[in-house]
């Protein structure tokens, strides 16, 4: 693309490359995010290539890859445009017939059209699949358009006009009133109000101001930020640069997690793409406004999505959180005045810039405005990623949308907050989602995990999974993060293996109360949040692994037994073929037995049986 | 001159310096392990929390990389100080049951038998030892290893430092004292980080006095001072 | 790595002392694991100190101070998998691998690791060996699963991994 100099010139290209774009010719649309590279979208893609190659159709269709479209429970995902039909669990083998059947007579194909779990019903079109009806995706929607190697999708679909306004019509102080008075709370978990934050950077005194992108996304769990990042990093960029002109900066930097290296590529493609067309770099559409962007990769810490740490990373150093008394907003990246949001924060900006303040307040709630976008995952049907207004309720996101609990379960609680939050029971899935609301009640938004569990959960052993997880992760720093966590997990393994003791529990509350209190940073000031949340909510599963040295939901090796139902066992053997300790005898035709004494837990044998005969008492 | 109030009574700092340093040097007895005057304050044993008041907010904060502010009131020992302080103390005594400071301060705070699993450790991570041979003495021998429960200080392979020139410093400022130095006429060993050095003999008395190897670091750091300065001990400069 | 290689990559990265992650990742690339020499070559030549680079490789989990086998068996500890049996898939690899996390086995044919996340949870509980990703894991389904690798490096029957 060629250099763009002014507005004026970014609106021509934009005709230009719609003029040349035929909005009625067909598009086979791939899903390629790294889900469902897990599913090996690639060779779908490969095939539909063949196939039209073969058929010499390049002139009638196109195919276009695009990033995650968010129902990654049904991938490989296809989507049939203009008709937006949408195909689930697309093999390379189906790529023939659809190119015969959908793309050339018009009709669809049954067993790749999502079915209605209640009605039996064959559903066609995207937006009528439940999944997506209940959502609201005004920014998630706009990765199934486009290809997100290819800066012309998206400034066909609107893009950099956000960009192109502000600066034409705005002054930096009247950007920054937008943001404040669109009540954008940021979306990596502290909720905290975007548009103060860029005042207040804006206005600290320094030679050189700094604005971040964490795209460490270290929940486990959540991969909102990564799929946006993968699917329309523009987007963010285009916040980013919004943001530089608001506060006066002229350097930025995006912070990516290790593990993300789709995210890495396709967010430095997009770079490439901006420098090569004056969108970054020196004199920004004409403006005279300066900024560039730098592409740094995490090593792998979980603290480096805390913004101090993240900013000690960026220098070179350890993820060691710094003081919390010196803002970061004065005195960050290298003691300079530095702004940091999260990728989702960013993604906001120019929708909000695009259609209005008074759009955007017009959805969420009173003290939390516009949607977000959640990783719902767990025991639910339609794991995947969803975006809704903001005041929705958990009930709706869990069943309405996740298509509820698989198999025969129940719904237990809702983790929301990732190791900084906490369990929402079933009681209380009618709460609307919001900053505050969740927060009342013992959680908080977090970055945008929602972990559903059902029946077959232990609440402890998940407090015990989050404190696992959160003694490895601390820097190691403070006396009481360090060895807090860690005897808090020795706590609650303990009680896990049959040897809680009376007392553990308010034990380990007086140690989330100095654990929380007495550390420096939001880690160790939020690792007590899923003990106790679990505590609050679920205390007699606590009292019944140390009083009964029981499990009452069928987890904990220590307090479980495995036995073969007799009455449903019909000896296929399976059982005792996968056993890895011998544990299982009997003959043909004799209801097989499982020796307690050699049985490990394993629970190979009960995804083996197929006449569910193995129960867990 | 910067005034305020520490628990209570008004005392006067310069703007820099931190809660805790004007606290000590005014007789208020803030319990400290990672903090020495000589170092950039680290902030890592979590000991010496007080509660802070600056303008309407209130905050339990450490002292020790807390600046002082103009008409700030810091708490020492309130009730929420003390509950902290007193678990930070069992946490500590649980990782190291007989290091003689930390039962001293178990005594002192009335911390009795550690309600956790003990272990036999004798280092607190207050990184002293790193903080001295790096911000003082300079060669850099040592630094914190790993991370979250798995932390630990040594050299970077966990034994023989390349450029530690066992000159002690960090066995001075230990607070647990778990980093000995042994010496012989023959050579000088900082026995945790395995460390062992051939020593230098005066020309004059004879006596040994320094390792080779120190000697040399200082030398090539320093300028101006005639070569046979280093081949005497001290008695004999 | 050879002195060159490593002389590279610091010009790739400008000698920038704030780019020693990325430098340390590249220098990685080659071997799997970053060998004591390099490291040593690298602070001489940068220049750092050592103890910063080991302080940095220590912190990170991106970085292996000892060699890694051929197949990274890579298991995803997100709460997702989680939640559905990625512990138990997790034990079965142990014990049939017969090592632990962080080691390695002793043919140098597999390395376990573990990770927090890889974002496919739809798949969960989910294990990667190499670059392939492995979903709906069991642990019934551990020994078919590894033994492909096995046989893929054309390891004999009773040769060690």
């Amino acid at each position: 693309m060629r250099r763009i100099n002014n507005p004026q010139e970014l609106e021509k290209i934009r005709e230009e490359i719609l003029t040349r774009r035929d909005p009625n010719k067909p598009c086979i649309t791939i899903c390629s995010g790294t889900g469902c590279h897990a599913y090996v979208c690639e060779k779908v893609t490969e095939a539909f290539r063949a196939e039209i190659r073969k058929r010499g159709l390049e002139e009638s269709m196109d195919i276009r890859t695009t990033g995650c479209h968010g129902f990654c429970e049904r991938g490989p995902v296809v989507v049939i445009n203009p008709e937006k039909i949408f195909y689930q669990r697309v093999t390379p083998e189906d790529a023939g017939e659809i190119i015969s059947e959908t793309l050339l007579k018009n009709s669809t194909i049954d067993r790749l059209l999502y079915t209605h779990p209640q009605t039996g019903e064959k559903i066609v079109r995207e937006d009528d699949v439940p999944f997506y009806k209940g959502q609201m995706r005004v920014i998630f929607g706009n990765n199934g358009k486009i290809d997100p190697t290819k800066i012309e999708d998206y400034i066909a679909i609107g893009g950099y006009s956000a960009l192109s306004k502000v600066l034409t019509e705005f002054s930096p102080e009247e950007v920054i009133d937008t943001i404040k008075r669109s009540a954008l709370r940021g979306r990596g978990g502290g909720g905290f109000p975007a548009g103060v934050k860029w005042e207040s950077c804006r206005n600290a005194r320094g030679d050189k101001h700094y604005v971040i992108c964490n795209a460490d996304e270290g929940d486990p769990g959540a991969y909102m930020d990564r799929s946006l990042l993968e699917g329309n990093p523009h987007s963010v960029l285009e916040g980013m640069i919004i943001g530089a002109y608001a506060i006066g900066s002229d350097e930025g930097y995006i912070y990516v997690r290790n593990e993300y290296p789709l995210a890495v590529r396709n967010v430095g493609i997009a770079i490439d793409q901006l420098r090569d067309c004056g969108l970054l770099g020196e004199n920004i559409l004409g403006t005279g406004l300066d900024f560039e962007i730098k592409v740094n990769r995490g090593g792998g810490a979980f603290v480096c999505g805390e913004s101090t740490a993240l900013m000690a990373s960026l220098e070179g150093q350890a993820g060691e959180p710094r003081a919390k008394h010196i803002h970061t907003v004065e005195s960050g990246l290298w003691d300079k005045p530095t702004n940091l949001n999260n990728v989702e924060t960013w993604a906001n900006v120019p929708l909000i810039i695009s259609r209005g303040v008074n759009w955007y307040t017009s959805i969420g709630t009173e003290t939390s405005k516009g949607t977000k976008i959640f990783s719902l995952v767990g025991k639910v049907n339609n794991t995947g990623l969803v975006e809704v207004p903001m005041g929705i309720t958990i009930r709706q996101i869990v069943h309405d949308i996740g298509g509820g609990i698989p198999g025969n379960g129940k719904l237990k609680a809702v983790q929301t907050g990732g190791p900084s939050g906490g369990c929402i029971p079933e009681s209380l899935i009618d709460i609307p989602v919001d900053f505050d609301k969740l927060t009342e009640v013992g959680s908080m938004m977090g970055s945008g995990g929602m972990i559903v569990m059902d029946d077959r959960t232990c609440m402890v052993d998940i407090a015990k999974y989050f404190l696992n997880f959160l003694k490895d992760e601390s820097c190691g720093k403070c006396t009481t993060c360090r060895d807090g966590t860690r005897r808090m997990y020795e706590i609650v393994d303990g009680i896990t293996r049959g040897e809680g003791r009376a007392g553990d529990i308010e034990l380990l509350e007086e140690l989330s109360w100095v654990v929380s209190e007495a550390s420096l940073c939001a880690l160790g000031q939020t690792a007590p949040n899923p003990v106790l949340s679990t505590i609050r909510y679920f205390k007699d599963e606590y009292e019944a692994h140390i009083k009964d040295k029981r499990c009452p939901a069928g987890v904990c090796k220590a307090l479980i037994t495995y036995l073969i139902d007799e009455e449903k066992c019909t000896a296929c053997g399976r059982c005792k073929r996968v056993c890895p300790s011998e544990a299982i005898t009997g003959e043909k035709k004799v209801p097989h037995k499982i020796d307690p004494e050699k049985c490990i837990r394993c629970g190979a044998c009960i995804a083996e049986c197929k006449f569910d005969a193995i129960e867990v008492v | 001159m910067i005034t305020f109030t520490i628990d209570g009574y008004e005392v006067q700092g310069e703007a820099g310096q931190n809660v805790l340093e004007v606290a000590l040097d005014k007789g208020f007895d803030i319990p400290h392990l990672c903090y020495h005057e000589a170092l950039k304050p680290y902030g890592a044993c979590r000991l010496c929390v007080a509660e802070v008041t600056s303008g309407k907010r209130t905050r339990l904060t450490t002292s020790c990389n807390y600046p002082v502010l103009e008409g700030m009131s810091v708490q020492t020992s309130t009730e929420k100080v003390i509950r902290a302080r007193k678990m930070v103390i069992e946490l500590l005594l649980a990782r190291c049951p007989d290091v003689p400071i930390v039962k001293d301060l178990a005594k002192e705070y009335s911390v009795g038998k550690p309600r956790f699993a003990v272990d036999n450790d004798d280092c607190i991570l207050c990184g002293l030892c790193e903080r001295v041979c790096r911000e003082v003495v300079g060669p850099d021998a040592i630094t914190f290893l790993g991370r979250g429960s798995s932390r630990k200080v040594g050299p970077p392979l966990e034994i023989n430092p390349k450029t530690c020139i066992a000159c002690g410093a960090c066995v001075y400022i230990c607070p647990t004292d778990c980093i000995k130095l042994e010496e012989n006429e023959k050579e000088r060993t900082i026995v945790r980080w395995g460390r062992t050095l051939p020593m230098k003999t005066c020309v004059a008395c004879g006596r040994s006095f320094a390792p080779w190897f120190q000697l040399e670091y200082f030398r090539k750091i320093t300028e101006g001072i005639p070569k046979d300065f280093w081949d005497k001990c001290l008695d004999c400069r | 790595m050879d002195s060159q290689a490593i002389n590279q990559i610091l010009q790739k990265h400008n000698y920038e002392h704030s780019s020693i992650i990325a430098i340390l990742q590249d220098l990685q690339e080659k071997e799997n694991y970053l060998p004591e020499e390099d490291l040593e070559y690298l602070s001489e030549r940068l220049p750092m100190p050592l103890t910063r680079i080991y302080r940095i490789a220590t912190f990170y989990n991106a970085f292996s101070l000892t060699p890694r086998g051929k197949y990274l068996v890579n298991v995803c500890l997100g709460t997702a998998c989680h939640v559905r049996g990625a512990a138990r898939v997790l034990d079965r690899i142990k014990m049939y691998l017969g090592i632990d996390v962080g080691e390695m086995t002793k043919g140098k044919l597999f390395s376990l690791e573990t990770v927090n996340c890889l974002g496919s949870c739809a798949l969960g509980p989910i294990v990667v060996i190499g670059n392939e990703y492995h979903g709906q894991m069991t642990p019934a389904k551990v020994e078919s699963t590894i033994k492909k690798y096995r046989k893929k490096s054309s390891r004999k029957k009773d040769e060690k991994d």
